[in-house]
Parts: structure tokens; sequence; C-alpha cells
């Protein structure tokens, strides 16, 4: 077995006592007060995650946006410092490497920090140094360089101002960052998230992110962990790589052809998008609620009334913001069309449904 | 440090059995509500429900995972405990009174397969 990898944080969260568990291939906080009580805490107050464990990849020299727009599903000719955009790399097929956010950096020249998703970061890198032949840039993987936390929650704004001393929080629009220094390390400060609250993902050195972290608990902001992350996202209609996106479902098929830009001249996998959105997918993703309290769980069949099975569950929860028993399902497209009736199967039983928005939770943003 | 209630019977699987009479009154542990987490749904059978010691009548929910429940006796379910439909957390806040469902046994021999309370105790750590 491979030896689990460690964030900057690991000793502070022993410390607080969090249950910890394996995660693409780090030791990480799954909760420390509990799943409940922490997503509630980032719902209507505040909290704080280790996401330390996300890759980063720096891009920069003369061919730097070519390539990045060449790779990324959305358009980032034109980007100015500051700006940060969400979009996937993808496979000639349609199938996605990886969803990730790129963000231009201040720089004269254009020069970009793409973050990708842990479990992803060898085969991402390689892949992009792969398909970097013939560009005159430097590709650097800086994984293990940048420590990172989330304050995410209502409170964030307040919180990064009178706990931390950062005012340059204040004027962030949402999906966008500046590059400042806090207590002379540099830091990224983004408006960013994964929870669909408002709030701040926090790029440090790995020292600075432990004096970060701790001033933050030292101030009393709760300590939260990939639990909750999981299902504030999952709320939030927010896909995760591995159940929502995957080598088998491209963008299309999981409805977020917005942030692939098909106006453009080419990037990879732009043609099997471009097939897929004239045919229409064989699948798409869907959202469903169920009138029962029994939770659907990844994996579990979607079926019509008489069995026939028409799709699988990617991710489910009873949703603790909703009090309502929710699931992603890939289904059939026949079946896609909002309130089509559809029953889960679950253990001995099967309870009946119907296909709402994914978006089940209304997001909290500052515009 | 997980509770272990004196003068009822346990199961591998974390079950509890009170007898009263013929019928036994099962529920889950202590130890098993607290590795769980928030329960937020019990998966129940129907009241006539057959049932085979070892194998799953239902199951409990939390935020985060299912966990299945075994029959500890094999015999027929004769009542569920309703309260549990709208109120799954009083699994956690009392796991010894929060019932889940009487069985009328059909072999109380089988009860020689469970742990008493001291067994049970050094399994769990308790």
């Amino acid at each position: 077995m491979e030896t689990l990898k460690l964030t900057p944080l690991h000793e502070a969260h022993l410390a607080l006592g969090a249950k910890m568990s394996p995660f693409a291939g780090f030791d990480m906080p799954i909760s420390y007060s509990g799943i409940v009580d922490e997503h509630n805490a980032v719902r209507n107050a505040a909290g704080v995650f280790d996401v330390s464990h996300m890759g980063e990849v720096e891009i920069s020299g003369p061919a730097a946006e070519a390539f990045v727009n060449h790779i990324f599903t959305n358009e980032v000719r034109g980007m100015q410092p500051g700006a940060i955009l969400y979009g996937m790399m993808l496979y000639p097929d349609g199938g996605v490497v990886d969803d990730l956010l790129v963000y231009r950096l201040f720089s004269e020249a254009p020069a970009f920090l793409l973050v990708i998703n842990a479990s992803n970061i060898e085969k991402d890198y390689d892949w992009m140094r792969a398909q970097a032949e013939g560009y005159d840039l430097s590709l650097r993987n800086r994984s293990e360089q940048w420590g990172q936390i989330a304050l995410q929650g209502p409170d964030s704004e307040k919180i990064l101002a009178e706990v931390l001393g950062i005012k340059e929080g204040e004027p962030l629009r949402f999906y966008t960052f500046v590059q400042t220094t806090w207590r002379g390390d540099p830091l990224i400060l983004s408006r960013t998230g994964y929870t669909g609250e408002d709030g701040f993902e926090l790029y440090s050195t790995p020292a600075s992110t432990r004096l970060l972290w701790k001033t933050l608990i030292d101030a009393g902001v709760k300590p939260c962990g990939l639990g909750c992350r999981d299902t504030l996202r999952f709320e939030a209609g927010m896909p995760l790589y591995g159940h929502e996106l995957s080598e088998e479902i491209s963008p299309v098929m999981a409805g977020l052809s917005m942030f692939c830009k098909l106006d453009k001249d080419e990037f990879i996998g732009k043609e099997a998008l471009v097939a897929q959105k004239e045919n229409g997918p064989a699948r798409r993703l869907v959202g469903i609620a169920l009138e029962e309290n029994a939770v659907p769980r990844a994996g579990y069949p979607v079926e019509l009334e008489d069995g026939t099975p028409v799709g699988v569950v990617t991710t489910g929860y009873h949703s603790l913001t909703l009090d309502k028993s929710l699931c992603f399902a890939l289904v059939d497209s026949a079946y896609a069309a909002l309130d089509t009736p559809l029953w889960i199967h679950i253990r001995r039983h099967s309870f009946r449904g119907s296909v709402v928005r994914k978006n089940f939770y209304k997001t909290n943003y500052k515009k | 440090m997980s509770i272990v209630k004196e003068g009822l019977m346990y199961s591998e699987s974390h079950e509890w059995v009170r007898m009263d009479g013929d019928v036994a009154i099962i529920g889950v542990s202590d130890f098993a509500q607290s590795e769980m987490g928030d329960i937020t749904y019990v998966d129940m059978p129907d009241e006539g429900d057959a049932i085979e010691q070892g194998e799953d009548f239902g199951a409990l929910e939390s935020v985060k995972a299912s966990s299945e429940l075994y029959a500890p006796v094999s015999g027929t379910v004769i009542a569920c405990n309703t309260e549990l439909e709208d109120a799954p957390e009083l699994i956690n806040k009392d796991p010894y009174a929060a019932w889940i469902i009487k069985v009328q046994v059909s072999d109380k021999a089988q009860l020689a397969a469970l742990m008493s309370a001291a067994a049970y105790a050094q399994k769990v750590g308790a």
C-alpha cells in the first residue's frame, strides 16, 4: 500500500480530534464536530476547510495563453489578471480528464495557475506535458508548494477582515482574485468555493497556511471536513470528478455545456462535444427528488415503475438543508425531462421520485 | 466510550435483543449509533415479514453512509417502532430505549449464539 500524503495541516487535524480517512491519496479530515453541525455552520455562519490536497500547476511563457486555450473548454483569450474561469480538460472523445479552475495571474505576459483535483494531479500533469510539445512555455507542478484553505459561509467576508486583518476581500466579486501578502508571505485571495455560499479560498505557503488556520481556529471559526464539503457542494448542484464527470461522462451529458465554448476555433474534445450537442447525448445527468426519506447512494439503480433499468445514481443524500432525499443520476436521455417519474432501487424496495433541477439549493454568491 | 446495557443480549453486528416471553425486542447498541453518527432514516421491514437469523431485515442511514441491520434471531415481525419514521434521531439519543422491531421468535435455542453484556463490552472495548 502506498504511503498516504499529508497536508501542512495534518498535525492540526489530529490535535483537533478529527475523524480522518484516506482521500485521493491523502490522509484527510472527514469531520470534527459532526457533518450536520459543520454543514449548518457553513450555511448559517462560516467554516474553514483544509483543501491543501488540491493540485496547482503554473503555466507561463510566450505560448501560455494559446496552450491553455487548447487544453481547456472555456475561453481563456482576453482574460484579465484577477479573472478566474471554471471548465474542463477533455480527451479527444469528449471524456473528461479533469474539471478545474484557471487563474489569470498578475503578470505582464499571460501566466496561469490551474487548480486541479487531488485525485488527478499526476494524470493531469502528465496529460498537460504530453499536449505541450511544440509550445514555448514553462509548465510546473506546484502542488506541494501551495497550501490552501477555504473559508466559506455568509460571515466569511467579516472574518477575513476582522480575524485575519485582510482588507482586500470586501471589494472582490465572485470568481475574481488578488495576489497579495499576509504577514510577509505571498497569498492568493480568491472569492470562490465549493459550498454554494459566499466565501474565499486562500492559497499560501505551507507555513503560512498553518498560521492562517491556527488564527482562524483560535478565533472560534469552525473547522469543517470533507464530509460536509460533499453535502454542501451536492446541494448547490456542483459536480465531483469521478461521480458526475469522468472519462465516460462528458460536460454535455453532465449539463455543463455553458463552460464549454463551442465557438472557440478549437480545443481538445471540441468536435466530440459538437457531435453530442447535435445528436443529443445518450445519457444525461439529472436531479431526482424522492417522495420518502430513504437515501439514494452512488451506484443504486434508477428504474421505471416496472423495474426496467434506465440509469444509475452518481451522488445522493438526505439533504440537510432541504430535509429531503435527493440525488444526481445519469439516466437515458428519454427520461431526463423535468417531472419525469423515476424509481430508485434501495435495498429491497423501489422508491418513487421525479426529475428536478440539479441546483437543489439556491446559492448565495457575492455578485 | 460507549455504553453497554446490562441484561440484554448482543449480536456480532451490534444489534441488542431483550426477551419478553417469546417476543424479541431488537435495537442497535450505543457503539453502533456512535459509529454511524447522526441517523437520518430507518429502513424497517413490514409487520408480518419473516426474518432469518444473520440475514438483513432493514438498514440505518446516516448522512454519509447506510448500514444494514441483521436479524439476531429468526421469527415473524409483529411490530415496528413507527416513532422512528419521523424521529430516527431517537436512536442516537437513547439507543436502548429506541427499539426498532419486535419479533415472535421461532426457535429460542438461537439465542445461545448471542453475547452477554460482559462479552459484548469486551468486544467493543467499553
